[in-house]
């Protein structure tokens, strides 16, 4: 006898021993001699499976049965059985006449018509119905009717005069329908017979211990033996409650800025053009102030801030502050007063800015946050999304230390092949784009903008121009490539099943 | 953002597309979109227009790659010719500028072209013709003096541009294709501009479309008119050259136009003076963090298409975009490369600072998660249909949403029920919760909501130096911190567990006061009140409402205004 053999027998569980004696019997008769339920059967024979003593076979019969229609007609009698009764006590009768003494509505009138026209039994003419078989032809049984009596029958056994019957009624409406049961089956294997040819192993094994239990532990002595168990078998699925996959990237977005000795910054969603846009040097008539691409929000007015600020604002886009020539018009003050939802997080370096004092500097700060932009929704846009948004206030900041941020960003987000190219916004200068090489589509991909905020909105939140780098990245993308997310939708689609399965930030 | 596309062969006569000239195109800032045997295409950022056109690209990529470098200039003559701007014009349209190209010779893909600029500029530039328009015409058509002026659009007739038959200015904004794409623009002007030849000639109606008789080029053209009116005198001239310069490239010679304004300034247009701004070396080295020589920039600024000396800087008239300083220091990086300089973390000491509330927001968010609640993340907007079942009035609409997604949340349970209804088939319980922004007009009169309730105790929000605080009378939008739990299948009992448990880790006493609530079960909703401050609202959700979502299983809700609760634990 195998060792292998005999570690089976120990781990035999209660439940796949009370089967394990019966099973040279069929299936139904285990279940009968157990009083085992069909689902516990199962299990165990699946669990038994698994430990090599035999192997389940399934298979799916087809059974044909009635259907809705078929049910009914099967007490009712068949349309065409309903006309020849009504034929028979009155032959010769007209059309609608017959149809009334039938009682058939009037599909089921044409589908009977049909029928016995195609046997023949039957002849239409100037508008009356004659039957045209004998009555004792007309008394038999149809074959319909004979094989709507005989089911519910397995398909694989149709006679061939069944099988013309089922093909006739399965192109009537509902008569009858296929149903397809699965069968399980089982076959032992060498180890199986092996198993049930010495009874003695399950007895040997029989007083194993299952549970721990307190009184196991109290009584708990060197001849006792616990059963084994197999380690393998599947166990039922056990939620484990988390945070939003989303806030945990920002969770470790945020602690790069902090480690890096960012203050966080926070502030209004919704907010006025003033600083949305005005503040940063966006031109009143730049497309981004279109209803197009960005939510402006209805029946709310927003107020401008102090004098001071906004006369310098209005100043940096008429004529120009700070050495600047301006964008030369004239600058509406209601146009700053539309309130939106921030197409970008960058109102709140603006509004920062304007609350900084020199003696406060150098300072660096940072937030994570939602943003938003009318747009319709397909895998790579969506109307709202997350970005990272960075600025650094200092008077001897350069073009080279903004590089140096944006790409410890990036290598802390595991991206290591980034590149920096020329870009423009209207509030920065120089500005950059950041790309980052994707390495199998084998091109660059962008991922965001920076650069340095310009002396048209320096001198005015600040009260005189200072260097200020500044960016806002895209936050999206970097989670949808580190949990491996293809459409943009998933990202935000709540779907309980994916939130409980997701892997955790592990970084 | 624009877009444009080359024909590849043609681009390539003058720049070979080698590997190593497509890998610098980026660098030029115009990053590369698509490259086909056929075609090149880029995208033009909206700071440099004189790109737009093949030509005008191509002068500028071959100075960046350092092929006919330095400030390009066009010769200009005197046409002899004069164009006068009329006090009859709308005020909204008051500015013409005009001038002539002679010895062009025009094929099908050369006008096309030309058109596709006047296009691009009028897209761009041109803000979609709000700010100007831009005109050409065969010159052998017209006859000298030209005229702008304004008339009444009833007494305006003639041919439009692939038109029919003739039309009068008002017919034309309704009957002409182009004329119903920007007829917007003119609708209620009481005159529309025109311009009119020396014969009483009507050559076009701008900002809108060109006479059909003397308005339209063809492969026989080989002068034109050239004009270009509209709002703002600088940006006018700015159009004119980048359109004129591209002409010239093309192989046209310029002659200028005396153009007297309706003050009475007279001009000859184009105005191709070289732009004159001053550099200085060492704010480019302080803003680019480099080690420039004064030797450096001349050749470094040539690759931009400037001149420089002594701190002086002559650059295009038609770039568009240099209002300071900083404008020409950038040239200097992008010439310089900006895959050539070596970034660097400053040696900068400062003290990181998480804002105090969105650490207190982690806190719970972690407590919350080991009482095995899921955390959701969704969006701030919602849908009509959602605020109608949730019987949500005074909502914040956002103006022409795309999608269907067009109101500010209010309230948190909203979006909780829609992912409640969605995954049906997950697993129950459901228990969720989401810590986020809500929104509410300011100071409107208070319905019972999660804010409202609360409006009378709120002050500053919170006083992080740098945090937001309430912007609410500036902005014109209150906008609070909850947290929202959703229990279910659930009952009031289990919410109050978790109540509890949540008040005991916080080291708060709460009490409750039964109150009403227009998404809660009457008789089971209960007032969540700390030292009297009113901070939440806890109960079961009524029947109606989880109907109305097809929901099979009763949901338990609790709400906790954070900003409130935040107060309170700062003390």
């Amino acid at each position: 006898m195998s060792k292998e053999l005999q570690k089976i027998a120990q781990q035999l569980s209660p439940l796949e021993r009370s089967i394990v004696p019966h099973l040279e019997k069929p299936l139904p008769e285990i279940k009968k001699e157990t009083g085992l339920d069909q689902t516990s059967i199962s299990r165990a024979l699946q669990f038994l499976q698994n430990k090599g003593l035999l192997e389940i076979k399934k298979t799916t019969e087809k059974t044909i049965q009635l259907g809705t229609n078929g049910l009914y007609y099967k007490k009712n009698h068949l349309p065409e059985r309903r006309l020849t009764t009504a034929l028979e006590t009155k032959n010769h009768q007209p059309i609608q006449e017959a149809k009334k003494a039938t009682k058939l509505s009037d599909n089921e009138f044409k589908a009977a018509l049909g029928v016995l026209q195609k046997k023949a039994l039957l002849q239409l003419k100037n508008g009356k119905l004659s039957l045209q078989a004998s009555k004792e032809e007309l008394s038999k049984k149809t074959l319909e009717e004979q094989f709507i009596d005989t089911l519910p029958l397995p398909e694989k056994d149709l006679a061939p005069e069944q099988t013309l019957a089922y093909e006739t009624l399965k192109k009537r409406k509902e008569m009858v329908e296929t149903k397809e049961t699965a069968q399980t089956s089982f076959t032992l294997t060498d180890s199986g017979k092996e198993l049930l040819a010495n009874p003695k192993l399950l007895t040997e094994t029989k007083d194993l211990i299952e549970d721990i239990t307190t009184d196991v532990i109290k009584t708990w002595n060197r001849n006792k033996q616990l059963r084994a168990y197999d380690i393998h078998a599947p166990v039922p699925k056990l939620h484990a409650s988390k945070r939003h996959f989303v806030n945990q990237a920002i969770e470790y977005g945020k602690r790069i800025w902090l480690d890096l000795g960012f203050e966080e910054m926070t502030g209004p969603k919704v907010d006025s053009s003033f600083w949305v846009f005005d503040a940063l040097f966006t031109a009143q008539d730049h497309p981004v102030r279109d209803l197009q691409d960005t939510f402006f929000i209805k029946d709310v007015q927003a107020e401008l801030p102090k004098k001071e600020t906004t006369t310098k604002v209005k100043q940096a886009h008429e004529t120009g502050i700070a050495g600047s020539k301006g964008w030369q018009y004239s600058w509406s003050p209601e146009e700053a007063k539309r309130p939106a939802l921030r197409p970008h997080t960058t109102n709140l370096s603006a509004r920062t800015l304007a609350k900084l004092k020199p003696e406060d500097l150098p300072k660096k700060f940072f937030t994570i946050n939602k943003d938003f932009r009318n747009e319709t929704v397909d895998w790579s846009h969506g109307f709202e999304f997350y970005q990272t948004e960075g600025i650094v206030v200092h008077p001897d900041i350069t073009l080279r230390d903004l590089l140096g941020y944006l790409k410890l960003y990036y290598k802390k987000m595991g991206f290591e092949n980034i590149r920096f190219t020329p870009a423009y916004f209207p509030y920065t200068e120089p500005s950059v784009e950041i790309h980052v090489y994707h390495p199998e589509k084998k091109t660059w991909l962008e991922f965001g903008g920076a650069g340095m905020f310009r002396p048209e909105v320096t001198a005015p939140l600040f009260g005189k121009p200072i260097p200020v780098l500044a960016w806002g990245q895209g936050f999206d993308r970097t989670i949808m490539d580190a949990h491996q997310i293809k459409d943009l939708r998933e990202m935000y689609s709540n779907n309980l099943n994916q939130l409980r399965s997701k892997k955790i930030w592990l970084t | 953002m624009a877009n444009v596309t080359f024909p590849r062969k043609a681009f390539e006569k003058e720049v070979k597309l080698t590997p190593q000239v497509i890998e610098r195109i980026p660098f030029f800032s115009t990053p590369l979109e698509s490259l086909t045997p056929d075609e090149i295409e880029l995208e033009i950022f909206p700071d440099r227009p004189d790109l737009l056109s093949m030509q005008g690209y191509l002068r500028g990529l071959k100075a960046f790659l350092g092929k006919e470098t330095g400030l390009k200039e066009y010769k200009t003559k005197s046409s002899g010719e004069k164009l006068k701007v009329d006090k009859s014009l709308p005020k909204e349209w008051p500015y013409a500028y005009a001038c002539i190209v002679k010895n062009l010779k025009f094929d099908d893909d050369r006008i096309k072209e030309i058109i596709d600029l006047q296009e691009k500029l009028g897209a761009t530039l041109l803000r979609r013709r709000k700010k100007g328009g831009l005109g050409l015409y065969p010159l052998e058509k017209i006859t000298f003096p030209i005229t702008f002026k304004g008339l009444d659009p009833n007494k305006i007739n003639f041919r439009p541009l692939e038109g029919p038959k003739e039309l009068t200015g008002r017919q034309i904004l309704s009957r002409h294709p182009t004329g119903r794409a920007y007829g917007h623009l003119v609708e209620d002007w009481p005159k529309f501009p025109i311009f009119v030849d020396a014969k009483g000639v009507i050559m076009s109606m701008p900002p809108i479309i060109n006479s059909h008789e003397v308005g339209k080029i063809d492969e026989t053209t080989t002068s034109v008119f050239l004009e270009v009116t509209g709002t703002d005198p600088l940006t006018l001239q700015k159009a004119l050259s980048i359109m004129v310069t591209t002409l010239a490239d093309l192989g046209g010679t310029i002659e200028t136009i005396e153009c007297t304004q309706q003050t009475g300034e007279k001009q000859n247009i184009p105005d191709l003076t070289p732009q004159k701004n001053k550099l200085s070396l060492e704010n480019t080295n302080k803003l680019l963090g480099l080690d420039l020589k004064e030797k450096d920039l001349a050749p470094l600024l040539a690759k931009m298409g400037h001149d420089y000396k002594n701190g002086s800087v002559k650059s295009p008239a038609w770039r568009t975009d240099i209002l300071h300083e900083v404008d020409l220091i950038e040239d200097v990086a992008i010439a310089y490369g900006y895959d050539t300089f070596v970034p660097q973390i400053p040696d900068i000491s400062t003290v990181g600072q998480e804002d105090p509330q969105e650490v207190f927001h982690t806190r719970l968010a972690n407590l919350l998660t080991g009482l095995n609640l899921t955390e959701l993340n969704t969006f701030h907007l919602i849908k009509l249909e959602e605020a109608d079942r949730m019987g949500t009035k005074d909502t914040i609409e956002t103006e022409e949403s795309k999608t269907d997604y067009k109101l500010l949340r209010s309230d948190l349970l909203t979006p909780a029920l829609r992912i409640l209804q969605e995954n049906k088939n997950a697993d129950y319980p459901q228990n969720l919760f989401e810590i986020g922004t809500v929104f509410e007009k300011a100071g409107g009169v208070g319905r019972r909501s999660e804010q409202g309730a609360m409006r009378r105790n709120s002050k500053q929000a919170h006083e992080a130096p740098f945090g937001g605080g309430d912007t609410s009378s500036e902005t014109g939008v209150k906008e609070t911190e909850i947290l929202q739990i959703t229990l279910t299948p659930s009952n009031f009992t289990e919410a109050k567990q978790h109540l509890d448990t949540l008040f005991q880790a916080l080291d708060l006493h709460y009490d409750l006061e039964e109150t009403e609530h227009e998404h809660l079960v009457p008789g089971r909703t209960g007032l969540i009140k700390v030292d009297n401050t009113e901070i939440g609202h806890i109960g079961e959700a009524h029947p109606r409402i989880l109907k109305a979502w097809g929901l099979k299983f009763p949901v338990a809700s609790i709400t906790l205004n954070l900003d409130e609760l935040f107060k309170l634990i700062k003390g």
